[in-house]
């Protein structure tokens, strides 16, 4: 549903986004990854339409977005990082706001947006004025709005920024039944690895490139048998021995553990050698065990082999 | 043990009828990186601001470095560093003149320590950067500096590293661990597990109690009431809703292109299978995998 190829985009002398590829599918949720500056948003308001490519070319539906610009926009949903609401005007008032731009008529309006707040789990508030929504509702009041023509694509720029984790989760559920029952085709842009494991596929971005794409399996999968867990007290000190190990790569710190990415296969026998290492230099450890990779071991392992 | 540089004491907030903070009781020692993770309105910020004595508890009470914060909140907010998701820096000016500020606010003048401050953080070669132009992680080591330039003993920092990649976030809680082994103590307010997971203890909050405060690991390993599945199953939305009327089932969620699972101990995953199939879903597999913080804190936390 989305075919982009080999866009970019200058700022000045900068290129925020730099030669990207990629296509998402009906039903397909697609993670765009990275931190912020990457070009994740200049990403998105091309294939909306609202920013001009300065190379590359993008296809929405089967609308070429620069040269039928109305008819590829007619599909798309866009749920900005700073959307509007009107906080004067009650839910349904918002909702009917956004269905007449849209250019829905007047029988329509009405059971297509209650249909979607009922979706979105607003419908019993739809007459509570939108400023008075708490910010995980008023999220899901934008993603209605973004939702109230049908459209076949959807176009979500870090949706869930300060949303609680609850609330997250319930938004989630929502994008994950959208993709799965309408066949939407859904980008999603996020700074948060949590977040990128529930995509279908995620594409990792920094300085305006995508790094890498794939499942979240697979990219997984990639660094299976390299990461290892290491569990006990004086952890800075624990880290700074096993940086010293012929086969670890790479040594991170997290609250209660270490985890490290080795250049080989891990092994009873690897493990054994590095506890004994690390016992030797004084620092006992409770426990040793090879974990599965993280989508954050992944991301990590990728920026360094990238920035060598 | 280490000193106790936080102690509550069945500390409550009553805003008219509604119960912000509920009986919280739990202790902090110096050295230690805690995480609170809770919903919005589970009484995160709400404690903060009775810690740093902004608010007086409605009922109990608490220490914070040894002062007692109805009575000593301005020695507290002397000794304490805080650092916000929105760090109040001033975009035209330098990093150098942000410090300065900041500096200026807690009466230091003395250009060593702000020097020696702007090292710290590894910001010497940007300092004379404005700070518009600096990069989000950039900015966090900034607002980090500006939140640390009067050695505070126990730091705060509300969602301190939103918005950058791994790569960043790694880079400053290094930094923050820098920090605690010379003995600072930090306190960190989050909606993220990204975030948690750097902390040596997660408390998760709940309509104001607390509901859990340990290791991460130990909270996934014991606080979990149940273990962790992977479910692949076509279609997958109604296996979603056979899993939502199954008694078996704790919890069950959407991820990607496939369903999290909790089940109770006792329960065999072959069971949730057999349902699945008696309601002709087809090629069900569930698969167990290690609980995710997100996990831990959905099952406590969600309703």
């Amino acid at each position: 549903m989305i075919e982009v190829k080999q866009i970019s985009k200058k700022f000045g002398d900068n290129w925020a986004v730099n030669n990207i590829s990629l296509q998402v599918n009906a039903g397909e949720i697609y993670g765009l990854v990275g931190p912020d500056g990457a070009g994740k948003t200049t990403t998105m308001r091309l294939i909306c339409g609202a920013l001009h490519l300065d190379s590359g070319s993008i296809k929405v539906g089967d609308f070429d977005i620069q040269h039928q610009t109305d008819q590829a926009r007619s599909l798309i949903g866009y749920l900005a990082q700073r959307f509007s609401l009107y906080e004067e005007l009650t839910v349904l008032e918002n909702i009917r706001f956004f269905a007449e731009v849209r250019g829905l008529s007047a029988e329509e309006w009405l059971p297509r947006s209650l249909d979607i707040l009922e979706f979105v789990g607003l419908l019993e508030f739809k007459n509570r004025f939108a400023g008075k929504l708490s910010g995980g509702m008023k999220q899901k009041l934008g993603l209605a709005a973004a939702l109230v023509h049908k459209p076949k694509i959807l176009l979500l720029d870090e949706p869930t920024t300060g949303v609680d984790p609850v609330t997250r989760q319930d938004f989630w559920q929502l994008i994950i039944k959208l993709a799965a029952q309408e066949g939407v085709a859904m980008l999603v842009s996020t700074p948060y690895m949590d977040e990128a494991s529930r995509c279908h596929r995620v594409g990792f971005m920094r300085d305006g490139k995508i790094l890498k794409e794939d499942t979240p399996a697979n990219l997984q999968a990639s660094l299976k048998g390299r990461i290892i867990e290491i569990k006990g007290s004086q952890l800075s000190l624990l880290r700074q021995i096993v940086q010293g190990y012929p086969v670890v790569q790479d040594a991170q710190m997290f609250g209660d553990r270490v985890h490290l990415r080795i250049n080989t296969d891990s092994s009873q026998s690897l493990i054994e050698n590095l506890t004994q290492y690390i016992t030797e230099r004084g620092v006992s450890i409770t426990s040793a065990r090879v974990i599965e990779p993280q989508l954050e071991d992944v991301f990590i392992s990728l920026i360094e082999t990238n920035d060598e | 043990m280490n000193e106790i540089v936080i102690e509550t004491d069945n500390l409550t907030k009553r805003f008219g009828d509604f119960t912000a903070v509920d009986h919280l009781s739990f202790t902090i020692r110096a050295g230690e990186v805690v995480g609170y993770l809770g919903p919005n309105g589970s009484g995160k910020t709400t404690t903060m601001r009775m810690l740093l004595g902004l608010i007086l508890p409605t009922e109990g009470t608490a220490t914070v470095l040894g002062y007692d914060i109805r009575k000593d909140s301005e020695a507290i907010r002397t000794e304490v560093g805080y650092m916000s998701q929105k760090f109040s820096l001033y975009h035209d000016l330098t990093v150098n003149e942000n410090l300065h500020f900041y500096a200026g606010v807690y009466g230091i003048t003395d250009e060593t320590t702000i020097q020696n401050c702007l090292a710290r953080v590894g910001l010497e070669r940007q300092k004379d950067i404005l700070v518009s132009n600096l990069s989000t992680g950039w900015k966090q080591r900034l607002a980090l500096a500006a939140a640390i330039v009067h050695h505070p003993r126990l730091l705060f920092l509300d969602e301190p590293t939103s918005g950058v990649d791994p790569t960043a976030r790694r880079a400053f809680w290094d930094l923050i661990y820098e920090l605690v082994a010379e003995g600072i103590t930090a306190l960190v307010s989050t909606h993220y597990m990204d975030e948690a997971e750097y902390c040596g203890k997660v408390g998760i909050m709940r309509e104001g109690k607390l509901l859990a405060l340990d290791a991460p690991s130990t909270l996934k390993t014991s606080a979990l009431p149940g273990k962790a599945y992977d479910l692949r199953a076509r279609p997958i939305l109604d296996a979603l809703m056979v899993l939502e009327k199954s008694q078996h089932v704790l919890r069950s969620g959407l991820v990607g292109d496939h369903l999290r699972v909790i089940l109770p101990h006792e329960v065999d995953p072959d069971l949730i299978i057999k349902e699945l199939q008696n309601q002709s879903i087809e090629g069900a597999e569930i698969e167990q995998v290690e609980p995710t913080l997100e996990d831990v804190f959905l099952s406590l936390a969600a309703h």
